[in-house]
């Protein structure tokens, strides 16, 4: 990495000190930068390696509420993740997980990529419109997910009335278990469209004018401008936008615990909101499994991060 | 283009609009609408004949949950500048050796699931006595802002001309003047772009909040909002005229800085 590249070479004022270039100037340089870096290094240790430290503790031993406050709880292994392997819940809560994530990504990024698209050749007002956009992706999630709660409310919703007039019976959203996970699939995706817009919207304006009317010098028609000159130059920002809403999706949690707490009987649940659940949602919590849920999850995030980086990089070097 | 076909995309566009941001007029419709309204079919579309009780109640209920959001929102912004500012201008600009491995370090903490961070911090903070804490919430709120206020401001501060620096340097400067009178002035943007983030993020965090501050006297308004819904689950004009209340920073943000909140966005994603 280029970042690495070793300073002096870069700096004319020790590079003209003559042969020595692991002098003391250059030794001072380096504490200097490693003492600005310090808070973030002090930062990063205390309050992200070492949480998760904790939360990787507790998921290998065996807590009560008791010995989570003494801090002797018996070391179990991988007993809790047995529990959680082998728990009913897994599976349904592993397959929700992939369906709310997959179908979430597919409309967010098809919505964006369309409204991008429409967006892209300016007219009147499409600065301050594409702006309004972003509102859904600015609101609390608590705000967006309250409000999806109250319009998909079975009995006074504004969604049921609309069916009603339509001549369609009351669907019960969110207490249905046939319903409930689509009902989040569909705020979700709300929430989502905004982010896909505006980076997609930008991918597209990276794209160079004279690229396209070399295109239609060619004659290409509109479906084959987009087909062959479009979606391909857009594609490393496409991979990118794909991947960290994937980051982001895995990671929703907020949502969907407001709107149906994982239930009626576990049809929206995740494994975001079971390992809350099993952590914090009941009277008597289960820490040591709800953090090997949370590590299956971190696991699972982790690998796609990467995946994203490898992307990047690959993107700068392009 | 001809005019008329472009008038034409605006009409499209507004319509668009419209559809997209309905949840929101309908929150705020929701807001103004008489209790026994509420319940009404087919519902009023329109807030006429409309109340302001759902306000009312927000004076009186819910302005000390406001008021802690404000206090957690600024701690968040000021601790997420002093340990991130510092930080980027170090990779950005004095390069040091293992730079690199940070920058990769912080990248991946960005995608550690809230809920981990979350239960981790618990723990933690039941053994050092800091859960239902403002600090306490404050340290956590930082982590969602710290990894990608180092990544913006990294990216911008690499763009200050060196020659800018060197010339602080012939003058005498050492490494914490350059920094303190020249690197953060010129990073002003950047800097008002994660002020606005950290403040926004901090502001409308719930998961935290739920686990580390739901016993606390002082609490955020995401709790207030979900307290309500879990109490009164009849009175929705005054949960929704709550929500309008906590959506105010948001709409303030897109209105004074929209190209900060754009450029935000774009900047874990697309390269210049």
């Amino acid at each position: 990495m280029t970042r690495t590249a070793p300073a002096p070479t870069r700096r004319p004022a020790v590079a003209a000190g003559g042969p020595v270039r692991q002098g003391p100037g250059h030794r001072k340089a380096a504490w200097a930068a490693w003492g600005f870096l310090a808070p973030i290094v002090v930062y990063l240790l205390a309050f992200y390696a070492y949480p998760m430290y904790r939360n990787l503790e507790l998921s290998l031993r065996h807590y009560t509420v008791r010995s989570f406050v003494q801090g002797d709880a018996p070391f179990t292994g991988f007993a809790n993740y047995l529990d959680v392997l082998t728990d009913a819940t897994f599976g349904p809560a592993l397959w929700h997980t992939v369906v709310f994530t997959v179908v979430s990504l597919a409309f967010q990024f098809t919505l964006g990529l369309a409204l991008a698209l429409f967006f892209v050749r300016n007219f009147p007002l499409s600065a301050t419109l594409r702006a309004l956009f972003l509102v859904p992706w600015l609101l609390p999630l608590i705000v967006s997910s309250s409000t999806w709660a109250w319009m998909l409310n079975s009995d006074s919703g504004v969604v049921n009335a609309v069916l009603g007039v339509l001549g369609a019976g009351p669907v019960h959203w969110l207490t249905s278990p046939d319903w409930s996970l689509w009902s989040v699939i569909a705020a979700n995706i709300w929430i989502g469209v905004p982010f896909n817009l505006v980076v997609l919207y930008s991918g597209l304006q990276a794209i160079s004018p004279s690229v396209y009317e070399a295109a239609a010098l060619d004659g290409a028609t509109g479906w084959q401008r987009f087909r062959h000159v479009t979606f391909p130059l857009l594609r490393p920002v496409s991979a990118i936008t794909l991947l960290l809403g994937l980051v982001y999706t895995l990671k929703v949690f907020d949502l969907i615990w407001i709107m149906t707490k994982g239930g009626p009987s576990g049809s929206s649940t995740t494994l975001s909101t079971w390992s809350y659940r099993l952590g914090f949602g009941n009277l008597v919590p289960s820490f040591g499994p709800g953090a090997a849920v949370g590590n299956i999850l971190i696991a699972t995030a982790l690998a796609f991060g990467l995946l994203y980086i490898r992307l990047q990089r690959r993107q700068d070097l392009s | 283009m001809s005019t008329p076909r472009r008038w034409w995309k605006t009409l499209i566009g507004l319509a668009l609009t419209g559809v997209m941001l309905f949840p929101v007029y309908w929150m705020i419709n929701v807001s103004f609408t008489r209790d026994r309204d509420m319940r009404r079919s087919p519902p009023s579309w329109f807030p006429v004949d409309g109340t302001l009780d759902g306000y009312r109640a927000v004076l009186d209920q819910q302005l000390p949950y406001l008021g802690i959001s404000l206090v957690v929102g600024l701690g968040t912004v000021v601790l997420t500048l002093v340990i991130a500012a510092p930080a980027a201008y170090s990779l950005a600009k004095l390069r040091p050796r293992g730079g690199g491995a940070l920058s990769f370090a912080l990248l991946i903490a960005q995608m550690v699931p809230g809920i981990i961070m979350a239960m981790g911090f618990y723990a933690m903070y039941l053994n050092l006595g800091v859960l239902n804490t403002l600090p306490g919430l404050i340290v956590a709120d930082t982590t969602l802002a710290v990894p990608f206020a180092v990544l913006i401001l990294t990216t911008f501060m690499s763009g200050i001309p060196q020659e800018l620096l060197q010339a602080a340097r012939v003058d005498g400067a050492g490494a914490v003047r350059t920094f303190r009178s020249i690197v953060l002035p010129v990073s002003r943007n950047a800097i008002i772009t994660v002020s606005l983030f950290a403040f926004l993020w901090a502001w409308s965090d719930f998961i935290f909040a739920s686990t580390l501050d739901s016993g606390g006297d002082h609490q955020p308004i995401t709790l207030g909002i979900y307290h309500y819904i879990g109490n009164n689950n009849q009175q929705w004009n005054a949960i929704m005229a709550t929500a309008v209340v906590a959506s105010i920073p948001a709409a303030v943000l897109l209105v004074i800085a929209q190209r900060y909140v754009t450029a935000g966005v774009t900047a874990g994603a697309v390269k210049d």
